[in-house]
């Protein structure tokens, strides 16, 4: 984890309703430690909400990540970043504890998650995974609700708790006009926010996304990624999402993670990891990174092609 | 959305009760399908009790269900009649349960206890116990003990279990399940096919009967053992149905928000499994009802899964209402099983082609 300095404004996470993101370009000034190099001293905030220790993680008998040291810690938005195939999503399953490390430990909240009750968890940690599908005929509501399965023990079924929380997710996704209506019916765009609205009614102090803006236009994915950073800002949620936009990614995130090569190659802030060079490791990619003309974050931009 | 303008329901949108801070929810439209379709069954058993070689009133029926009636037509009644009629309610409201446990855990329509592999385990276990002990009480009949009813069980929950068993990869998949199940019942029938290409054609005949379902043999001692099952299996499924729609949402958003997805699933097709064996053994693989009538209730109610209690009081008027058309509507006896197979198979039809029209729109 690369360390912070106090006045980074991922760590400034007051009630104090303040819902755009702050420019990044603070980021840049902020002193740390090479990009390449993430270093292991301890944060201020003591124990990390999550923690990944010598995983090896991945399908059958291959593992995509292998002997992986990672710390997530409170009150940040860190987004893992890397071609297809790198063990992005992988990882954050590996976290959500959806996927079984083939060796290694989860740790949440300084304790291994496998030896959780996974209801326990729950409270603590959602996760939405990429393109879930709800069963026909299920309202906005219906799925939304489920969200307070943690919450609820088989003598004590629905609160009136229950009702609010789900209601003020659908409020917060912007989602009440169309809280009857079936997921099916929805726009990709709606879809996309009531299985985010299912997350937040979790309560769970963390939330793991993994591609939370696949299928959705930019208008819609802004949408998304304004509703995760308001989330962190006005809740002091721990976000921690996958995401194949590189310059939203440094738009709305406190740090980066790039994988490659069944490790971490970058870890940072986003001015610290959105290098060329990183960008030709990890990507094969061509490209410049330029500051963004609205708030200074990295923007990148392909080489012009080398065949006309 | 302020604590002061919410409504007074339990879920917003829902019908329900509150005692205290706790409340239960329900739907109005499933609620009253169930009530509606409970009230035909009970119509159906007083009708299949009262429709036979003679006729006795309704209201003798009644009478007679309450024990207020001696003499011949009580005796018609309570010993002849009724075990008929209410093993069929209960092996079609077991089946109705079962049916929309498998096609829920499943995520797949066609995802009935049959495709797990219960039915063809059940009919080895019973052909077997046929044939082999066919005409002398050999060892195998001494074997079995109990009889058909018994070997039927073993051979369904050997098959399940195996199922199960070859599924199992880390976890057991749904979808997995029911490729398991296809290729193990597969198998079975084979079995069983030869079982009954060996056996004299007499006993082959005895065999067939039994793989067709019927009720027309059945008496206080296929009740029971019915009844004990459905009392204690069918009340713990209504328990898991708060997990089946969170299961439903794949396991990865299921685990997500908390469920313990393998024993989970382990729980319900192990429940599905005992009731449809617990059917089987009463009355042989009566066809199509638990494929059939979950569907219907998933229709009717609207919802995004079979209602499991609706399914069950669908099952039951289906079963009864074939049992009754069997015996009544034809000049000669036809096995029921027959008769639900004529109403579902067209059913399964019909559901196909609405459902590309629904794909090609």
């Amino acid at each position: 984890m690369t360390a912070r300095s106090a006045t980074d404004p991922s760590t400034a996470t007051g009630a104090d309703g303040r819902g755009h993101p702050a420019a990044p370009g603070a980021d840049a000034t902020t002193p740390s430690t090479h990009a390449d190099a993430p270093t292991r001293t301890a944060p201020p905030g003591g124990v990390p909400v999550l923690e990944a220790r010598g995983l090896s993680v991945g399908y059958d008998r291959e593992p995509v990540l292998r002997d992986l040291d990672l710390r997530i810690e409170r009150g940040t938005v860190t987004t893992f970043l890397g071609a297809n195939g790198c063990g992005k999503s992988t990882l954050l399953k590996a976290f959500g504890r959806v996927l079984k490390p083939q060796s290694g430990e989860v740790m949440l909240d300084g304790t291994p998650i496998r030896r959780e009750p996974t209801r326990s968890v729950a409270r603590r940690l959602a996760i939405l995974p990429q393109s879930p599908v709800a069963p026909a005929g299920t309202s906005v509501l219906d799925l939304v609700m489920r969200g307070r399965n943690p919450h609820q023990a088989w003598a004590r079924p629905w609160t009136a708790e229950d009702a609010d929380v789900a209601e003020r997710a659908i409020a917060a996704t912007g989602l009440t006009e169309v809280a009857h209506r079936d997921v099916a019916s929805l726009s990709g765009g709606q879809r996309q926010r009531a299985w985010i609205a299912l997350v937040v009614a979790q309560q769970a102090e963390t939330l793991l996304l993994d591609e939370p803006t696949t299928y959705l236009d930019l208008a819609h994915q802004l949408d998304v990624l304004r509703l995760v950073r308001r989330l962190n800002r006005e809740q002091g949620s721990t976000v921690v999402m996958v995401l194949h936009d590189l310059t939203l990614a440094a738009r709305y995130s406190d740090r980066l993670v790039v994988l490659h090569d069944g490790g971490a190659v970058a870890d940072g802030t986003p001015q610290e990891v959105l290098t060329p060079a990183v960008l030709e490791r990890a990507f094969g990619l061509h490209a410049r990174v330029v500051p963004d003309p609205v708030t200074g974050a990295p923007m990148i931009v392909p080489e012009a092609d080398e065949h006309h | 959305m302020s604590a002061a303008t919410r409504s007074p329901e339990v879920v917003p949108g829902r019908r329900g009760v509150r005692v205290g801070p706790v409340g239960l929810a329900w739907r109005p439209r499933v609620l009253w399908y169930t009530v509606g379709a409970l009230v035909a069954a009970l119509v159906l058993v007083v009708l299949g009790v009262a429709i036979g070689s003679t006729w006795i009133a309704p209201a003798t029926v009644v009478r007679a269900l309450l024990g207020a009636e001696d003499g011949p037509e009580g005796f018609i009644v309570t010993t002849l009649r009724l075990p008929r009629v209410l093993t069929g309610a209960l092996v079609g409201l077991v089946l109705g349960v079962a049916g929309a446990l498998t096609q829920t855990v499943t995520r797949n329509p066609l995802g009935t206890p049959d495709i797990i592999g219960v039915t063809a385990g059940a009919s080895v276990g019973a052909v077997a116990a046929i044939v082999l002990g066919g005409g002398s009480y050999s060892v195998s009949s001494i074997v079995l003990g109990g009889g058909i009813p018994v070997a039927a069980t073993i051979g369904a929950l050997v098959a399940a279990a195996a199922v199960y068993g070859f599924g199992w990869r880390g976890g057991v998949q749904s979808y997995r399940l029911v490729l398991v199940g296809i290729g193990v019942s597969a198998t079975l029938d084979a079995v069983t096919s030869y079982l009954l290409v060996r056996a004299k054609i007499t006993i082959a005949t005895a065999a067939s009967q039994w793989l067709v379902g019927s009720l027309s043999s059945t008496s206080w001692s296929a009740v029971w053992p019915l009844l004990v099952v459905a009392a204690v299996a069918v009340p713990l499924a209504l328990a898991t149905s708060a997990a089946l729609g969170t299961g439903q949402l794949g396991d990865e958003v299921a685990t997500g928000v908390g469920l313990g997805v393998q024993r989970h699933r382990l729980l319900v097709i192990v429940l599905a499994v005992v009731l449809t064996a617990a059917a089987v053994a009463a009355a042989g693989p009566i066809g199509f009802v638990a494929f059939v009538v979950p569907q219907v209730a998933l229709r009717l109610a609207g919802t995004n899964r079979p209602p499991l209690l609706l399914a069950g009081a669908l099952g039951a008027v289906l079963v009864l209402g074939a049992d009754l058309l069997a015996r009544s509507a034809f000049p000669w006896q036809v096995p029921v099983g027959i008769v639900t197979t004529v109403v579902g198979a067209p059913y399964l039809i019909w559901l196909l082609v609405r459902h590309r029209k629904e794909m090609s729109r």
